[in-house]
């Protein structure tokens, strides 16, 4: 633990993923991205690991798996009840049923917002996320200020999202404890009735499925 | 452990959530390489998705707050291969292997890295009938261990009413301390008011889920 703390000790590329930019004068290459690069190299050198591998991972969730996926099941749930239904059903049949996605593991939960409930998803433990079909989740996602106030201050989390639900809305927060995983399944907004499947997966976004975001029509198109 | 600062779920002070627009899915090319060396390495079975929750729970907590995610996933990385005694501290510090691997029982290859990912399935055979059916009331017990455990602490001692039952699954207290010991259990999701959880000066229109396994649940 000592030599940890020294190593941790030893640099102050702290915080949010998103601050790394701000970097530092002494090196381009920061002392993590030193650390982990000798760390590739022992497991490598040691034949527990293979780079192509490693590359074929990081691609999979750079260009192939993300919220895409997820928008083409809400979008079908808008447009075919029985979709709709075999989703709440049983989300992971029937998501692996509709293909062309990414197979989607065990006990997805898809669960639905109403006028009267809305629906919001944390891990308030670690960052359990649907990564089937969200991708990676965001830095956001996995943060103290997200993991701490979703589930004691839900409507302040959606106030920083710009979120403001009508007052008699009741909130649901589900805590991601356990291997199920949990999406949303927003309301279809109005003024979207003749829309295409592909044009309404447009408007489903990441944060929809999550519950910090609502769909939006957008105007002009 | 349990009471350690990755049980959050409630606290005051870490000020407001920053969503970033137009986020890439990492933010530096270590990031990913971290990512892809924790599910390579993962692949051996020499612990389990709890084990490496737990091997980040330990952290210290100025450590764990002070860290960005992949930085805590590294952490918990080498903790691990450090403790599976797969790497030498000798080595992390000469930034090379010093000696020959070990055996892993399972190694992921290039073309095992080219299939879609599919999650593990965690369900398991059941060694007993589900204690608990949708509607019943339950009462979270008031459990303090010194190991991993997924009940939450603004969840424990709290009464809430059973929703559904997921199944029997690998119970993460147990498989978190031996992966072979999965320990299989029923697992429900549990709702509380929020004035159950947060008092009566809480919002009336806040429910709050967890999905609990049954050693955590005594009848209401």
């Amino acid at each position: 633990m000592a030599a940890e703390d020294d190593r941790k000790h030893g640099h102050d590329d702290k915080g949010h993923g998103h601050d790394h930019q701000h970097g530092h004068e002494h090196s381009e290459l920061s002392d993590i991205a030193l650390r982990v690069r000798a760390l590739e190299t022992i497991l490598t050198e040691k034949g527990y690991v293979e780079p192509a591998a490693l590359d074929l991972l990081v691609e999979a969730y750079e260009t192939k798996i993300g919220p895409k996926n997820g928008a083409r099941l809400v979008a079908r749930a808008w447009i075919d009840p029985d979709f709709k239904a075999a989703l709440l059903d049983d989300a992971t049949k029937a998501a692996n049923a509709l293909g062309h996605v990414s197979p989607v593991g065990s006990h997805l939960i898809a669960v639905e917002n109403t006028p009267k409930t809305h629906n919001l998803i944390v891990c308030t433990l670690c960052s359990c996320y649907p990564w089937e079909v969200l991708g990676l989740p965001p830095v956001w996602y996995k943060s103290a200020p997200y993991r701490s106030r979703a589930v004691i201050d839900p409507k302040g989390v959606l106030g920083d999202f710009g979120v403001t639900l009508p007052p008699e809305t009741e909130i649901r927060i589900w805590d991601s404890t356990a291997e199920t995983r949990f999406i949303v399944l927003p309301m279809r907004p109005p003024g979207t009735e003749n829309w295409s499947e592909e044009r309404l997966a447009e408007i489903v976004t990441r944060d929809c499925m999550i519950g910090t975001g609502l769909p939006q029509p957008k105007a002009g198109r | 452990m349990s009471n350690t600062i990755h049980d959050m779920g409630g606290m005051h002070g870490f000020g407001p959530v920053e969503p970033e627009p137009d986020e890439p899915v990492f933010h530096a090319a270590w990031e990913g390489r971290v990512h892809a060396l924790q599910r390579a390495t993962a692949a051996a079975g020499l612990w389990t998705i709890d084990g490496g929750r737990a091997s980040m729970e330990v952290l210290p907590t100025v450590t764990y707050l002070s860290c960005s995610y992949y930085q805590r996933w590294f952490l918990g990385l080498e903790r691990r291969l450090l403790a599976h005694g797969l790497v030498g501290e000798d080595e992390l510090a000469a930034g090379h292997s010093l000696r020959p691997g070990a055996a892993l029982a399972r190694r992921m290859t290039a073309a095992d890295a080219a299939k879609p990912p599919v999650r593990g399935d965690f369900a398991r055979p059941a060694n007993a009938a589900a204690k608990f059916k949708p509607g019943d009331p339950v009462r979270t017990r008031e459990l303090n261990p010194a190991t991993h455990t997924r009940l939450p602490r603004y969840a424990r001692d709290k009464e809430g009413v059973v929703e559904a039952i997921r199944g029997c699954h690998v119970y993460p207290d147990t498989a978190a301390l031996d992966p072979a010991d999965e320990n299989p259990q029923w697992l429900y999701t549990v709702v509380f008011s929020g004035r159950e959880l947060w008092g009566e000066d809480a919002d009336p229109a806040i429910t709050v889920s967890i999905e609990a396994f049954e050693p955590y649940l005594l009848p209401a």
